[in-house]
């Protein structure tokens, strides 16, 4: 996968490691998740936590508006320069895996332009539950669920809840109003996944987004290492 | 050479960006000039006889190898609107990356280092088209029908069109596409003796100040 060594233009091989001039690349990881599951809100969470100890940036992926992105900056996570928003054409989940030129040019120029980076973090448009990241654009995927949606949505699986390189269960909080059995959902995300890990977390508690932001800090070691 | 590379190229899914490109017809269609199958014709035709044909013998004259700077400066001239020349260029940009990847050649590669952040999208495609070992008729009819084929997948997902009835307009559009195809590279070979000026110049004013308008909205569907 180094064909573009032979010659010194722009990167043609999106899963190179390492930038055309030789530098590794920075760590991409996917966020991705049905519609108001809390993907936005646990990225400016992780900026917030990781921002002082890495340089960061984010692309988001909005099916119809800048919405996301506007969030981010109104939140002011991350200086303006740091935060790119792809088009999608209503298509979100052609985006992240079937098309990804859009999505990797954006994070190509965030590099460019900010220098070498420790992690690029790209949040999909809110999809379904078969919306996975090609490999060709993110190192790891953090598929994002909560107890809203129903707690029945690890049990019926499909791609993001199975395969996602970490299961976020947000908006624990919320599960004694909205009838969802936690302890259910645990059990039925264990069942689909095996041995890959599952976060269950409320942004509104003390520990916050701190057991994905570990994983993170993981990941970026093991990228690093 | 193989027949085949014409599809894969040709092909709606080749990963190449334009899946996020409505090529006018969100614009148009906000506009009330398309709200069914036969203003999504009309629209599709006007396209294919002014900017389609610029970009069909663009792409012939690069897979001809016609200076493909020279090209890409003919192509800003012939394309009024900045929020078209940026999008072109991303497309471009975005059509590069998968060509180099599926057709490595060095002349990609030039153009690539020339225009690190995208060359048009014809001049890429013609070029895309020389390396995978196609002609200047193969490029051509890949840049005429994508011209068409690009708003009627885009018009389908705003209006909710009948996909038949979006799939039926571009057979019947079928034989013009053919003639302008036959002329785009008759222009082609001519620009190979007589420079880019002997390229088509059409264009279609409402496509321009349709596309500039549409960059400036806050919310939309497609990028262009």
């Amino acid at each position: 996968m180094h064909l573009d060594h032979s010659h010194d233009g722009p990167a043609a091989v999106s899963a190179d490691a390492h930038r055309p001039d030789g530098t590794r690349r920075a760590l991409r990881i996917g966020l991705g998740g049905p519609v108001g599951s809390g993907k936005t809100a646990t990225v400016a969470a992780l900026c917030r936590a990781l921002r002082d100890q890495l340089s960061l940036a984010v692309v988001t992926n909005d099916i119809y508006t800048r919405e996301d992105a506007e969030f981010l900056l109104r939140e002011a996570v991350l200086p303006p320069e740091r935060i790119t928003a792809v088009e999608t054409g209503a298509c979100p989940h052609t985006a992240i895996r079937d098309d990804i030129s859009a999505n990797l040019e954006a994070v190509e120029d965030l590099e460019d332009d900010l220098g070498p980076l420790d992690l690029i973090l790209v949040e999909s448009g809110g999809d379904n539950l078969t919306a996975t990241f090609s490999k060709g654009l993110v190192d790891a995927q953090v598929f994002v669920i909560d107890v809203a949606g129903g707690d029945d949505i690890p049990r019926k699986g499909g791609p993001g809840v199975t395969t996602a390189d970490l299961l976020v269960v947000n908006k624990t909080d919320l599960a004694p109003y909205v009838g969802s059995d936690l302890a259910r959902m645990a059990a039925d995300a264990k069942e689909q996944r095996g041995d890959l890990p599952v976060v269950l977390q409320s942004l509104r508690s003390e520990a916050g987004v701190g057991e994905v932001a570990a994983w993170v800090r993981a990941r970026l070691a093991a990228w690093t290492a | 050479m193989t027949r085949a590379a014409l599809l894969v190229l040709a092909d709606g899914r080749f990963p190449a960006g334009g899946h996020a490109h409505s090529g006018g017809a969100e614009a148009a269609v906000k506009a009330g000039r398309i709200t069914g199958a036969a203003g999504l014709e009309e629209f599709c035709r006007g396209r294919l006889h002014t900017s389609g044909a610029v970009s069909a013998a663009l792409a012939a004259a690069a897979a001809l190898g016609v200076d493909p700077v020279a090209l890409d400066g003919a192509a800003d001239a012939r394309t009024p609107s900045a929020a078209l020349r940026v999008a072109a260029r991303k497309l471009g940009r975005q059509l590069m990356r998968a060509a180099r990847t599926t057709w490595p050649h060095p002349e990609l590669d030039a153009l690539a280092r020339q225009f690190p952040k995208g060359a048009h999208q014809p001049v890429v495609l013609g070029l895309a088209a020389r390396a995978a070992g196609l002609g200047p008729e193969d490029a051509a009819y890949c840049s005429a029908y994508e011209g068409v084929s690009g708003p009627a997948t885009a018009v389908v997902r705003l209006l909710s069109l009948d996909p038949f009835d979006a799939t039926g307009v571009l057979a019947r559009l079928a034989p013009e596409v053919d003639l302008v195809v036959r002329d785009a590279v008759d222009a082609a070979r001519r620009a190979v003796d007589l420079g880019v000026d002997a390229l088509p110049a059409g264009s279609a004013p409402l496509l321009e100040i349709g596309a500039e308008a549409h960059a400036a909205w806050p919310v939309r569907l497609f990028a262009s």
